[in-house]
């Protein structure tokens, strides 16, 4: 019991939890970034395709683009708020 | 000797002082950016507007484009084109200078704070897109809103009890949030990536040994803020575009759920 006491003891200290939120954070954004950078990708291709089959349809297919990348991206930037949240919070 | 580059706590980047008042109702940078917009919103649409011509110059010029620039790229695609949609086009011109003029501090030389990069200007819009789309799907389609809203067409009954839940988070709950946030994180994040250079630069301008060696050094980070500062400039369009369209195609989507 008296071991299990003290290998709990560190992780409660301050600077224990400091450098795991540093290593949290880290992680947080650079894994809330990959499925928007493919998801960004796919949808801005995609979106070229079609505008280059049919140029009179490039106003359309600019405002679609512009949601899809909207909604895409906002995963990536609630990783940056967690990221910001547990850097700096 | 000390070569790493101390970061600033965040509160000394994105909390001002007030410049008068305090508590809850303290009048800070923020604030004063916020009537600066406001005040730019309506100083525009005043000059273009006060002597109108037929041939439009000038101010006018640029106000009528944006204002085509609404109706036929945001509201004819996401909305429509009849009377009642067109009706919208005075709220979202307005949403979309503000929201300009809030972001674009951000990259004024010597003011560079994003009013929009504080949590507030993005929450209060947002809850009033949020508002405004539930009130007009209740005045158009009264308490049958509910139904167009949460019950995809052509959906099996079994799949329903999936698919109901999700749709009352994603229309309900999710919106407003996300649209708050993704302005707000985008403009935080474009603050942020300023300031990191900024204190780059400052690091080695003023650095204590090796002065020869770092002095020279500062024009690489130098060079990065003027290049984010060229990107930021898409940066504050595209935020205020996707935000005045997104509550565009919230309220079409709410007024004509047939769609």
């Amino acid at each position: 019991m008296s071991i299990l006491a003290q290998a709990a003891e560190p992780l409660t200290s301050p600077e224990f939890k400091t450098a795991m939120s540093a290593v949290g954070a880290g992680f947080a954004y650079g894994l809330a970034a990959i499925g928007p950078g493919v998801g960004i990708g796919i949808v801005v291709g995609n979106a070229v395709q079609a505008m280059a089959r049919q140029p009179e349809a490039a106003g359309l297919v600019r405002t679609t683009m512009f949601l899809g990348i909207a909604f895409t991206e906002a995963l990536a930037l609630i990783g940056f708020v967690v990221f910001i949240l547990l850097k700096f919070a | 000797m000390n070569l790493a580059i101390v970061f600033p706590p965040i509160d000394e980047i994105l909390r001002w002082k007030p410049l008068f008042g305090d508590g809850t109702f303290a009048f800070n940078k923020i604030a004063l950016i916020a009537f600066f917009a406001a005040f730019a919103t309506l100083a525009l649409f005043y000059v273009a507007g006060r002597k109108p011509k037929l041939v439009p110059t000038g101010v006018q010029n640029l106000a009528e484009m944006s204002i085509d620039f609404i109706q036929d790229g945001i509201i004819a695609q996401t909305m429509g084109t009849k009377k009642d949609d067109l009706k919208w086009t005075s709220y979202l011109t307005m949403l979309f200078f503000f929201l300009l003029f809030c972001n674009v501090t951000g990259i004024l030389p010597f003011i560079q704070m994003p009013a929009t990069a504080r949590m507030g200007i993005p929450a209060m819009l947002a809850i009033v897109s949020w508002l405004l789309f539930i009130f007009m799907g209740f005045k158009k389609n009264g308490i049958g809103y509910i139904k167009a809203a949460v019950v995809p067409p052509q959906v099996p009954f079994a799949l329903l009890f999936l698919v109901v839940p999700i749709e009352i988070i994603s229309t309900f709950l999710v919106r407003p949030f996300s649209l708050a946030v993704r302005l707000f994180a985008n403009m935080l994040a474009g603050h942020l990536l300023l300031v990191t250079f900024s204190v780059m630069g400052h690091g080695l301008l003023f650095a204590e040994t090796a002065k020869v060696f770092f002095i020279p050094m500062t024009i690489l980070p130098l060079i990065l803020f003027v290049a984010i500062t060229l990107f930021e400039v898409l940066v504050v369009f595209l935020q205020a575009y996707i935000f005045t369209i997104l509550t565009a195609v919230y309220l079409g989507g709410a007024m004509h759920p047939e769609h």
